[in-house]
């Protein structure tokens, strides 16, 4: 008898569960913009969150709401933009110059010094935030490549204690120029090779003092450009990369050789 | 007013799930090594716990004790209280997004979680009434959150020194975990 009534009991529970599970799945069913599944798609899928959004699942549904525009994937770029853009029904928008990481700061091993008196965790954050001076340069790169633990696609790296970025592998999200305590990386369209890399903001003696390799302000550089695209601000270069033309004039003038030359001519 | 005050301490501090029943150990100690994600799964076993121990006690009070039925009780728990999560889940994600995202992944994992199992179980052994289920329900849940973040916060520390090579990784965790639970132990003389 009992066995029966424990199999009954066991079936109606059963029956009435799974009535519930069927009942609350089409009362509370949730509508998924169809279209958020496509621009899933066209996403790349790093999931590296340089858009602002947790993923790229989460940016596809604010796409499809409309709560983001379509070339809101910074990594993507342009093919992506367009390909989300045919999706959603819109225009592409403006299209953005993909952007490439820089690290502005030349100081390998050979020309400035590591004082080597930090002992602490292998973390630029930690280094900077000790108050020892690690390096001779106070604004030269550190090396203990915190750039290089973030970065989700193993672009950078630090060679020779100073980071140094894969342009072939750089899918442009900018989570490493957001981690550098010293603000070295800097995020440059992928077109504009002529860049400074120094940081440093001591007047020429006192760079010359630590790094051999530094800005030292000379302005040489923003004489020779006939485009006002070059500038001198707290002793230290920098390129307007909106009005620079890449004619490479100020990197052969350039004392220091510090500014990278154009793309084509090596380096 | 004052034993129901003393159900929810004592489920929570001193008979506390995981570090004196050594019941849901496997969520403890995978997925306390970030302090957000062990908050956020604290959330939802507090939430599942709170409502599975209220249902079990309903189900077994009107049914399975009346009809003689007790040695089942492991086996429709386990079947309504799995059922239960997954109402509940596609509940929460029509009428309250918010909080359907801040639980995320952890809800449908809590549904195989032995704790959440183990608290119907324990109610109806110490033969508490429905009231005092659900809150010896909720205030095991917040043992279980209070020890899981507790051990994140451990561990995020410990992450950041210099171990000795045996002890990286997982045997700090469990030192760890052990060192906790005999502090909890302390709990045992607290006179209610």
């Amino acid at each position: 008898m009992i066995i029966l009534i424990t199999t009954l009991v066991i079936a109606i529970v059963s029956i009435l569960v799974g009535a519930g599970l069927v009942f609350t799945s089409k009362k509370f069913y949730v509508e998924v913009d169809p279209r958020q599944t496509l621009v899933r798609e066209c996403l790349p899928g790093n999931n590296c969150g340089a858009c602002g959004y947790a993923g790229c699942d989460a940016l596809a549904g604010e796409i499809a709401m409309g709560n983001a525009p379509v070339n809101a994937c910074p990594v993507g770029g342009n093919p992506v933009a367009a390909k989300i853009a045919e999706v959603m029904g819109t225009e592409a928008g403006e299209p953005v110059d993909r952007k490439i990481a820089f690290v502005r700061c030349k100081g390998s091993c050979e020309v400035t010094h590591n004082q080597g008196n930090y002992v602490g965790l292998h973390d630029c954050r930690s280094a900077a935030l000790s108050g020892v001076n690690v390096t001779d340069c106070d604004y030269g790169c550190l090396g203990f490549g915190s750039c290089e633990s973030v970065c989700p696609e193993q672009a950078i790296k630090v060679v020779n204690g100073v980071a140094v970025v894969n342009r072939m592998r750089c899918v442009g999200c900018g989570l490493c120029a957001k981690t550098c305590p010293r603000g070295l990386i800097e995020m440059i369209p992928e077109k504009k090779r002529v860049a400074v890399q120094c940081s440093n903001k001591d007047r020429g003696p006192d760079v010359k003092k630590v790094c051999s390799a530094g800005c030292i302000g000379c302005t040489l550089c923003v004489r020779q450009c006939e485009n006002d695209a070059i500038h001198v601000a707290e002793n230290l270069a920098h390129v307007d990369y909106d009005a620079c033309i890449q004619c490479g004039k100020c990197v052969e003038k350039c004392p220091a050789k510090v500014i990278t030359p154009p793309a084509g001519t090596g380096a | 007013m004052k034993s129901l005050i003393l159900i929810i301490i004592s489920c929570a501090l001193i008979n506390n799930v995981v570090l004196n029943q050594f019941l849901g150990i496997c969520s403890f100690l995978g997925v306390s090594n970030q302090l957000k994600a062990s908050a956020s799964l604290g959330g939802a076993v507090i939430f599942v716990i709170t409502i599975a121990s209220a249902v079990a006690s309903l189900l077994y009070d009107f049914v399975l004790a009346p009809l003689g039925m007790d040695f089942m009780k492991t086996i429709i728990f386990i079947l309504v209280i799995a059922a239960l999560v997954q109402i509940v889940e596609m509940f929460l994600k029509k009428t309250s997004p918010g909080v359907y995202t801040a639980l995320g992944i952890y809800l449908p994992l809590i549904t195989t979680n032995c704790a959440v199992l183990g608290v119907a179980l324990t109610n109806v052994q110490d033969g508490y009434n429905f009231v005092q289920c659900v809150l010896s329900g909720f205030g095991t849940a917040l043992g279980y959150t209070l020890a899981i973040v507790l051990l994140a916060s451990i561990r995020t520390r410990v992450h950041e020194e210099d171990l000795p090579a045996p002890l990286r990784g997982a045997p700090i965790v469990l030192i760890a975990a052990a060192l906790m639970s005999i502090a909890f132990m302390g709990f045992s003389n607290l006179s209610l």
